[in-house]
């Protein structure tokens, strides 16, 4: 492989108008719609979504095992559309890992390297020290079958990284890990990923994994990257109500604009429920706005609404529901504004539930905390 | 009482198996050896006096004949290998939903007696054949160039009979390669040779070895193909041990023969087990 200039202004991946279809029953099935896509050096990407949303045809197209039915996939600037995998600088960590298992754990490791024909010295130096980095060292002489899940994790991920590819590409790599190692594997794989200071791209349906570990996420639904951003951008502000549901838990609550004042555009349910949110420049009185609110975000009252709540966002309802979580309790609120609220209250105090059942309560939260979605 | 018939229950699952070898295989098998040293002639009886040199003059006897037989068996057993994998590697690889298509349309020839099958062989190659007459009207070959009677004949005939045997161990050892292992040695730069010959092959290592088995043993004590299209030049032991228990009423011969066959066999085969390591073909097989 040639050694182009390595700029930090050149995206490490970059898709110009990439759209794929597949061929069933004859029939034309879009799995990637046209995406543009850039993808910076040294990034933690995700791509998160559903299953069949495409994400995993998008990396399969930066690792050479799919080619798109139009566009172009670049590598550093270079185009390598038509470039067999073999011939990509990148590497993949495969779903459930896909390790050789006629290969010891060394074998595994140093495949890559013999076959880009590296000194038998220097392959065995640099399988010690990714081996050391991903702490197998003295699991040289293992095979697959004979470790554990997490051990097969870090062989499969040190087979990738000992390369040192352009691009490390991780396809639902702790799907089959349990919850314990799966937590404890998102920390190591940061860690590592700033070791070795290598683009990764993240193929997962696990919206926690993704916010936790991404420095940017691209969120994909039937195809299309709907909202592209830092995690906190698209927890905070979801661009479309898919991404609002996807991400998290979101409610969503919708309503004609009755009034727009300094910045703040106002939906009223009745004299004493109203919604209000940040608006732009271009709501009108009359216009239909949809409103996401984060369940964490909302503060629930019995009796009353007090008065601190002047300003902000009031909705009356009816507890339905009283799920106890250890760490909060979740509420779910009938409310006059027609949609069911869910609100998470941290149980700070060990004091009893802030309502039961059956109990007539009040919604409150700040105007920041109300996001218009879809505009 | 449950638990008792739980105790039970897996001796009577053996038991009609088991009642089976014991009839049909063990009790043969102690005959065969008290026959192998027994002397005598079909007119006045056999008695059982351990004479033991029966073995040894088998063997010095026909020596030729074992030796042939393994040779044919060997050379059957590679070709066969040569042949088989590609088949079983389409099939497995790009037999896509007709992969049981493929694999019936491989043992349909197999509905027709194994005789009859090996007898057309002999309509198939004879000098007058559809296969030597034109290419001799031709002047391609020459007039004493024959192909029935011959090595080759017989070899070929075996290869056809046995090939199943070694497609399908075969077929089922590449059919069990998760395609992500293959594309993990693509994405780890290893072109589409290397692939084959690094992953592919090794992790089919264990269907091969079945094959062997299968057909190594089988088609070196065939006494079928060198009766029906060899020749008095390519007599195999099998031949000469149905020649003598069914024409010469030779039993401790025939049977001492059987013995020395079955020997040399098994230890062919330890040794071929030795030689690959059966404990690593077994390990990739197990996972």
């Amino acid at each position: 492989m040639t050694t182009p200039q390595h700029s930090r202004d050149t995206p490490a991946i970059e898709f110009v108008g990439v759209n794929k279809n597949y061929l069933s029953h004859g029939e034309t099935v879009p799995a990637v719609k046209r995406t543009d896509l850039a993808i910076g050096q040294g990034e933690f990407f995700s791509l998160l979504g559903p299953s069949g949303c495409g994400k995993t045809t998008t990396m399969r197209m930066i690792a050479g095992f799919e080619e798109p039915t139009a566009g172009q996939v670049m590598l550093d600037g270079q185009d390598v559309t038509g470039v067999a995998a073999n011939k990509r600088d990148v590497n993949m960590v495969f779903q459930s890992y896909a390790l050789f298992p006629h290969l010891n754990t060394y074998q595994n490791v140093a495949f890559g390297l013999e076959r880009k024909k590296v000194a038998k010295s220097e392959i065995s130096r640099r399988v010690g020290e990714i081996l050391e980095i991903v702490s197998l060292t003295g699991m040289e002489k293992r095979a697959p079958k004979e470790m554990s899940g997490g051990q097969q994790q870090r062989v499969a991920l040190a087979r990738a990284l000992v390369n040192r590819p352009r691009a490390l590409l991780l396809d639902e790599p702790l799907g089959a890990l349990d919850l314990k190692l799966r937590q404890q594997m998102q920390i190591e794989l940061k860690r590592i990923q700033r070791e070795v200071g290598i683009t990764f791209v993240y193929v997962t349906h696990d919206q926690g994994e993704a916010l936790t570990m991404s420095d940017r996420i691209a969120v994909m639904n039937a195809g299309v990257i709907e909202q592209l951003g830092t995690p906190r951008e698209i927890y905070e502000k979801p661009a479309t109500r898919f991404v609002a549901g996807f991400i998290g838990t979101s409610n969503i609550v919708d309503g004609h604009v009755d009034r727009v004042e300094g910045g703040l555009a106002l939906l009223s349910y009745t004299t004493q429920d109203r919604v209000v949110v940040p608006a732009s420049q271009s709501v009108r009185t009359g216009d239909k706005l949809e409103v996401s609110i984060r369940p964490e975000k909302i503060d629930l009252h019995r009796g009353v609404p007090p008065v601190t709540a002047t300003g902000g966002s009031v909705l009356s309802g009816t507890v339905t529901e009283v799920v106890y979580h250890g760490t909060s309790t979740n509420y779910t609120v009938s409310t006059a504004a027609g949609a069911d609220f869910t609100v998470f209250d941290q149980n700070a105090s060990s004091a009893d539930d802030l309502a039961d059942r059956g109990d007539r309560v009040y919604l409150t939260w700040a105007p920041q905390h109300s996001y218009m979605i879809g505009v | 009482m449950n638990r008792v018939k739980n105790k039970i229950a897996p001796y009577l699952l053996v038991l009609p198996g088991g009642l089976w070898l014991l009839i049909f295989f063990a009790v043969p098998m102690v005959a065969m050896l008290s026959l192998s040293l027994q002397e005598g002639d079909i007119v006045n009886g056999y008695r059982f006096t351990g004479h033991w040199q029966t073995y040894t003059e088998a063997i010095s006897n026909y020596d030729t004949q074992i030796i042939r037989s393994l040779i044919y068996g060997a050379v059957a057993t590679l070709i066969l290998i040569v042949l088989a994998f590609p088949v079983a590697y389409w099939i497995a690889f790009y037999g896509g939903k007709r992969k049981a298509t493929y694999l019936f349309l491989v043992l349909l020839p197999f509905f027709v007696s194994f005789v009859l099958r090996t007898i057309s062989w002999r309509q198939i190659l004879t000098d007058e054949g559809p296969l030597l007459h034109p290419l001799r009207e031709a002047g391609l070959i020459s007039q004493s160039f024959h192909i029935l009677g011959t090595p080759t004949a017989v070899i070929l005939g075996l290869v056809y009979n046995f090939l199943p045997f070694m497609v399908l161990p075969i077929y089922v050892a590449l059919e069990r390669i998760d395609p992500r292992v293959v594309e993990a040695a693509r994405d780890l730069y290893a072109n589409p040779a290397t692939t084959f010959r690094k992953v592919i092959f090794p992790l089919a290592l264990p269907g091969v070895f079945a094959g062997v088995l299968m057909t190594f043993v089988p088609a070196s004590s065939d006494y079928v193909n060198s009766e029906v299209l060899g020749s008095s030049e390519t007599t195999m032991i099998g031949q000469v041990i149905q020649a003598q228990f069914l024409e010469n009423s030779d039993y401790p011969t025939a049977s001492a023969l059987s013995f020395v066959l079955m020997l040399v066999l098994l230890i062919g085969v330890f040794t071929y087990a030795r030689i690959l390591g059966t404990e690593d073909v077994m390990k990739v097989a197990a996972r």
